[in-house]
């Protein structure tokens, strides 16, 4: 018989749009994070450190890169003959198909798959969060409360509460009232969108709520389960947790990795975490390379300077190249000459001979304000860069940029060249 | 799926030192983040040859952990996989491998239970990439019983006399072998590497067992090179060995040369290892480092110059590593240099440490210090 006591359903659908770019061929989960890993390796470490080892993984836009990675498990021992990780897409039907519409839609959606697996507790995940969490103790903590629904929460300043739904709480930790990005907030306890519910609980939740249209967990599973008058339950996480939905915060939460002692520290032995690694070998730094203040991947060759900076595996750094305050990631080359600052670059990218990123004063940028800011040059995959061009801040490129498309040989600050994907 | 594997990882080599007391030299970690036997046994997979069984005898443990999973190299698989062999008590036989003939002969009947027609026989100490199936075609067309993979030692990078000498004519058909000759007669070494077809190598080592003769290259290379059509396959890519202190400081250094570590790293194949998931290494504000191999899990904090750190290693501030190889796991104190060394892997070096050797000479550092861990 089959029986799991609890098992985790990640929710990876989501394109983060935020991200620019970055996303444009790829979901959020996928994007590298730290020099070798996706941000999905987190939760999907997090589960399997917590002794999950049921993980449905549930993708939607673009799924392909997701898929590769995951593959059958094997970097996080998800492999199992009963259980292990699925990737779980939405399907067709003979009536009402539909893709996710919402977190907890998708979830309605797979409830065979759950119940195959017979289990107590389910824990609802995203897999769009840096942090290292103990999901065991959460679940201690969900059994010794007698609580039908458990959700993380965390202390965030109380100036930015309103950018997040936040719980207010009794004494004893029970949850009284939610408020969805409050203009003025009355805690400042955000939830982290980690929950566990009875699957009792849960499952008869999104039966009633399945005609909910874009059936969401914080707007209707939840409200709706407390209404009912289920018990619901803060649990107070005091780990290291961050949100990389934005390219500025995605910069950072990178840049701290560089640090003496980081409050993100992947050096620990407890608490590893996996991911698939196609590239073995080590990294060889130059005679004429030198590097400081950053961490670097496997396989990488620096012939040119790197300060400061978070770089993958299999990347190539130029003689005489300078790269600095920048996110590079795996197999890029940043060719001789090159001057990058303060730049994001994703996989397979071809910067050009001394060419210069990041020039100039910051402007905002004319195509999308609010996602190029915090004055970064943002490059997606497979792009090329054309030698000797310069390039402003705000910018945004992506796909194979020919030096014609440079006015003056500069793509000045708050400007976008995106030849592909979706935005073309 | 035409020939089976066998590697034989059996053996210790008391020209390493203190370097293999304690393993298998097939178990030596080389080039930063690999093991000696991963370029073997990565060359079977590449070659598509699916059963492969490793035969180990001396100190094994560290090989053993190595080849925890088979999955690394792609042998995780229902048809055929990887098997590990270590010597057995049976109720009539209670030795340890006598010999690499032995050690087949004792495991005999994973060669008879496999259908394959030929037999591919790798050692594990060699740092090298071959397709296999090259030499069974060349094993085929020339008909041979026994195809022996050759390369020719360049006399200022290694001792000839170190290994299996051969003398081959025109055709390629070897006339003289000679193992470990006080002088040899010609530069070209067998480098481990042999075909066979399967039913020809069961019957020679069941001819062998029952003479009580027990060795792979004597009592069946050198002892029928004039009944057996054995034929030599000359290999002309990079190959070392790195059973001696000399070739296993070279063999890492090599790989500080951008054509070597492209053949080996950029080009189709690719060699596997074992997947440690350490977290990239890290190079902090006062970290100079120049024309060094750096692996996974390092943190630098000091100069490093010439050198191969392999994985977890921990320099301190202010020191300086010259022309030295920095074993996995290694904790290296502040202010401590270390030039011309092999620092066995963990080990704890106290702060203000020093070791040196003249230049041209090697110092082989074993310093099991308390450490303090987490």
């Amino acid at each position: 018989m089959i029986k799991k006591e609890m098992i985790a359903m990640l929710l990876a659908g989501g394109q983060g749009s935020r991200l620019g770019v970055l996303t444009s061929n790829l979901a959020k989960p996928a994007v590298a994070f730290g020099g070798k890993y996706k941000i999905i390796d987190f939760p999907l470490s997090n589960c399997i450190n917590s002794g999950i080892d049921t993980v449905g993984v549930l993708t939607q836009y673009r799924p392909l890169r997701l898929n590769q990675h995951i593959g059958i498990g094997i970097p996080w021992d998800l492999d199992r003959s009963i259980g292990g990780v699925t990737v779980l897409p939405p399907y067709e039907k003979s009536e009402n198909s539909q893709w996710y519409t919402g977190t907890a839609n998708a979830i309605y959606q797979n409830l065979e798959y759950i119940d195959y697996y017979n289990p107590e507790y389910v824990l609802i995940l995203s897999g769009d969060h840096i942090y290292k969490m103990d999901y065991e103790v959460m679940l201690d903590y969900h059994k010794s409360m007698e609580a039908d629904i458990t959700l993380a929460t965390y202390e965030v300043p109380m100036e930015e509460a309103s950018r997040f739904g936040v719980v207010i709480t009794d004494g004893n930790g029970v949850i009284q009232e939610f408020e969805e990005k409050p203009e003025k907030p009355r805690s400042n306890k955000a939830s982290m969108g980690i929950y566990i519910f009875k699957w009792s609980i849960l499952k008869a939740a999104l039966q009633e709520l399945k005609d909910v249209p874009s059936c969401d967990f914080g707007k209707h599973v939840i409200p709706h389960c407390h209404e009912q008058g289920a018990k619901v339950v803060a649990y107070d996480f005091k780990g290291y947790w961050k949100d990389v939905g934005t390219l500025g915060s995605y910069w950072e939460a990178n840049m701290e990795l560089v640090d003496i002692i980081p409050e993100f520290n992947l050096y620990e032995e407890f608490w590893r975490i996996y991911t698939k690694s196609d590239i073995l070998p080590p990294q060889y730094i130059d005679e004429s390379g030198t590097v400081t203040e950053s961490i670097v991947g496997e396989g990488t060759e620096v012939y040119g300077e790197v300060q400061h900076c978070v770089i993958g595996s299999g990347v190539t750094i130029g003689k005489g190249a300078i790269v600095k305050d920048s996110i590079i990631m795996n197999n890029t080359v940043i060719e001789e000459g090159a001057i990058v600052n303060k730049a994001i670059i994703a996989e397979n990218v071809k910067v050009g001979k001394n060419t210069e990123l990041g020039v100039g004063e910051e402007a905002t940028n004319e195509y999308k304000p609010h996602i190029y800011s915090f004055g970064l040059v943002t490059i997606g995959e497979n792009s090329v860069i054309p030698d000797n061009v310069k390039i402003g801040k705000n910018t945004a490129i992506y796909g194979t940029t020919k030096a014609s498309e440079y006015p003056d040989g500069l793509l000045k600050s708050g400007s976008s060249l995106i030849k592909v994907g979706d935005l073309a | 799926m035409r020939a089976i594997g066998v590697i034989l990882a059996g053996g210790n080599s008391s020209r390493m030192g203190e370097l293999s007391a304690k393993r298998a030299v097939a178990a030596m970690p080389v080039t930063g983040s690999y093991r000696a036997i991963d370029f073997s046994l990565s060359n079977m997979t590449n070659s598509h040859i699916q059963k492969v069984a490793v035969f180990t005898q001396y100190n094994s443990r560290s090989l053993n952990e190595h080849l925890n999973s088979s999955k690394w190299w792609d042998f995780g698989r229902k048809q055929g996989g990887l098997y590990v062999f270590t010597p057995t008590i049976t109720s009539t036989n209670s030795y340890w491998y006598q010999g690499t003939a032995d050690a087949l002969y004792q495991n005999i009947s994973f060669l008879k239970d496999s259908h394959e027609p030929y037999v591919v026989i790798a050692s594990g100490d060699g740092v090298y990439k071959l397709d296999y199936n090259k030499v069974l075609e060349e094993h085929i067309r020339k008909g041979a019983d026994i195809t022996v993979v050759c390369k020719d030692i360049n006399p200022e990078e290694d001792d000839v006399s170190r290994f299996g000498v051969v003398k081959y004519n025109d055709d390629m058909q070897v006339v003289d072998f000679e193992e470990k000759p006080l002088v040899a007669q010609t530069q070209t070494a067998s480098i481990g590497v042999y075909v066979i077809r399967r039913r020809q190598l069961i019957e020679l080592l069941e001819a062998c067992a029952k003479e009580g003769r027990t060795d792979f290259v004597k009592d069946i290379l050198i002892r029928y090179k004039n009944v057996k059509k054995i034929y030599a396959y000359k290999m002309d890519s990079y190959w070392r060995n790195i059973g001696t202190i000399e070739s296993y400081y070279k063999t890492n250094m090599d790989f500080l040369k951008k054509d070597i570590r492209d053949y080996f790293f950029r080009q189709y194949p690719d060699v596997y290892s074992k997947v440690d998931d350490l977290p990239p290494a890290k190079y902090n504000k006062d970290a100079v480092v120049n024309n060094s191999l750096i692996a996974s899990g390092c943190i630098i904090n000091g100069t490093v110059e010439n050198s191969v750190l392999f994985k977890k290693v921990y320099v301190g501030n202010n020191c300086v590593i010259r022309n030295s190889i920095i074993l996995n796991d290694v904790h290296i104190g502040d202010n401590s240099v270390i030039e011309n060394c092999i620092v066995e892997s963990r080990d704890t070096l106290r702060a203000n440490t020093i070791h040196t050797a003249e230049p041209g000479q090697i110092k082989i550092v074993v310093e099991k210090n308390f450490r303090y861990a987490l």
